[in-house]
């Protein structure tokens, strides 16, 4: 069958019938993205000073991340350039370029960033223990560094202590070196009959830093561009003195609950853009022999789409990952 | 067709180069953490505007596309409002802190 308006534009509108689609989708995606950021701002006007945190993701990673997404947005815009001027080789070249970024895109999230997050750990004090001097040599926050008061604790969980049927133990991972995992410990607690007393973690780089630092030293507290490894130095923290412990999943904070959203559904974006430009990369040279402008906008209407994905990624990355 | 090319390629370099700008910029010291989200956002939004003018051919695009984007602009403005009425506590006594 023979859809009308597929390479010429409609008289009433001047856009033939899948570019006003896409747009009008793109539309209602601007809806449904701008509901979850407005949902980000509002939680993050509405936390009280030191529950959100600064500085937990990696930023050469994330910068890396923007940087192939943006070069294949200019691929995809010239695989649709390539079709208009009938270089199908071309095309061909752009498009798998295309797909390739979109690949690395998503593994660098779901193979290397997201996992780095579920073993990181981090403690929320209770006001009231904040100020204990095990705690208060870490968190410094008599030192008057500048910023918010610091109430959470973060690391790599070594071990932890706990009750099983009010006998002493202590849990720890496989080996020294990779720690307690966040899950296993997880899995412990939830056994009956097991009470927590107490996680031993090494303390992130920068609680060193605070350690360390001179009375009134503003410049301690400013994020690090490199991702630095947990220090050697451990916390021991006393089940009473925790408001909440958790790895970083979306439980931790309101931070990584609207994170692991959008980063979530953005990937799923990513996805889903893939899919249909493998479909077009092997599939699409029928049609291209057929009808080359239908399958051109085939590639600028999936090109729209995957241009708005990037878009979104340039709000994402500054907010989650630097502000 | 050839000259559009040079021009996507050109975008795409300076897209790259402002993202180097961002990152540069979150760690200057502006005084407060909220100057540094206010020029984020700015960058972010001249980017968001290179990626939908060039890319997507909004610059020179139908007169019809443009009515549905300056309507889904003003709903998602006033999407983004509503999330500024919790600071004006619209219903009396429901205003308060979650941590204490």
């Amino acid at each position: 069958m023979q859809i009308p308006y597929e390479t010429t534009a409609r008289p009433d509108t001047g856009l033939y019938n899948a570019k006003l689609g896409i747009w009008l989708f793109l539309a209602s995606e601007v809806m449904l993205f701008g509901g979850l950021f407005s949902a980000y701002v509002f939680l993050r006007m509405g936390s009280d000073p030191g529950y959100w945190p600064h500085g937990l993701l990696n930023v050469p990673v994330g910068t890396m991340n923007t940087g192939v997404l943006i070069a294949s947005s200019v691929t995809v815009v010239l695989a649709w350039a390539s079709l208009k001027m009938r270089k199908w080789n071309a095309y061909y070249g752009y498009m798998l370029t295309t797909i390739i970024c979109g690949i690395v895109f998503l593994t660098v999230k779901l193979s290397y960033e997201w996992p780095q997050k579920f073993e990181h750990f981090g403690v929320f004090l209770k006001k009231e223990s904040v100020s204990k001097p095990n705690y208060e040599t870490y968190l410094a926050n008599d030192k008057d560094l500048g910023g918010e008061e610091r109430l959470e604790i973060t690391g790599h969980l070594e071990k932890m202590e706990i009750l099983r049927d009010n006998k002493p133990e202590t849990v720890a991972g496989e080996n020294e070196q990779e720690g307690l995992s966040p899950s296993k410990a997880a899995e412990v607690l939830q056994e009956p009959n097991v009470k927590l007393v107490a996680y031993e973690l090494h303390v992130d780089q920068q609680f060193v830093d605070f350690k360390n630092a001179a009375h009134g030293d503003k410049k301690v507290d400013r994020p690090h561009f490199w991702q630095r490894p947990p220090s050697e130095e451990s916390v021991k923290i006393e089940a009473d003195d925790i408001a909440s412990a958790s790895a970083f999943f979306p439980r931790h904070s309101s931070y990584f609950s609207t994170y692991f959203l959008i980063t979530g559904l953005h990937g799923l974006h990513v996805l889903g853009g893939v899919i249909v430009f493998i479909y077009f990369l092997l599939f699409g040279k029928k049609l291209y022999l057929r009808n080359p402008e239908h399958m051109a906008n085939r590639v600028e209407v999936a090109g729209l789409f995957w241009h708005f994905v990037d878009l979104v990624w340039i709000f994402v990355f500054p907010i989650f990952y630097l502000l | 067709m050839a000259k559009h090319v040079k021009g996507y390629l050109l975008v795409g370099a300076l897209l790259l180069v402002f993202t180097g700008i961002t990152v540069w910029l979150s760690y200057v010291d502006f005084g407060s953490p909220k100057w540094n989200i206010i020029v984020a956002m700015i960058v972010a939004t001249f980017k968001a505007g290179m990626v939908a003018a060039i890319f997507m051919h909004l610059k020179g695009e139908r007169v019809t596309i443009w009515r549905f984007l300056i309507f889904t602009a003003i709903f998602a403005f006033g999407l983004f409002m509503l999330t500024f009425l919790h600071e004006s506590d619209p219903i009396m006594g429901t205003h308060h802190a979650v941590h204490q």
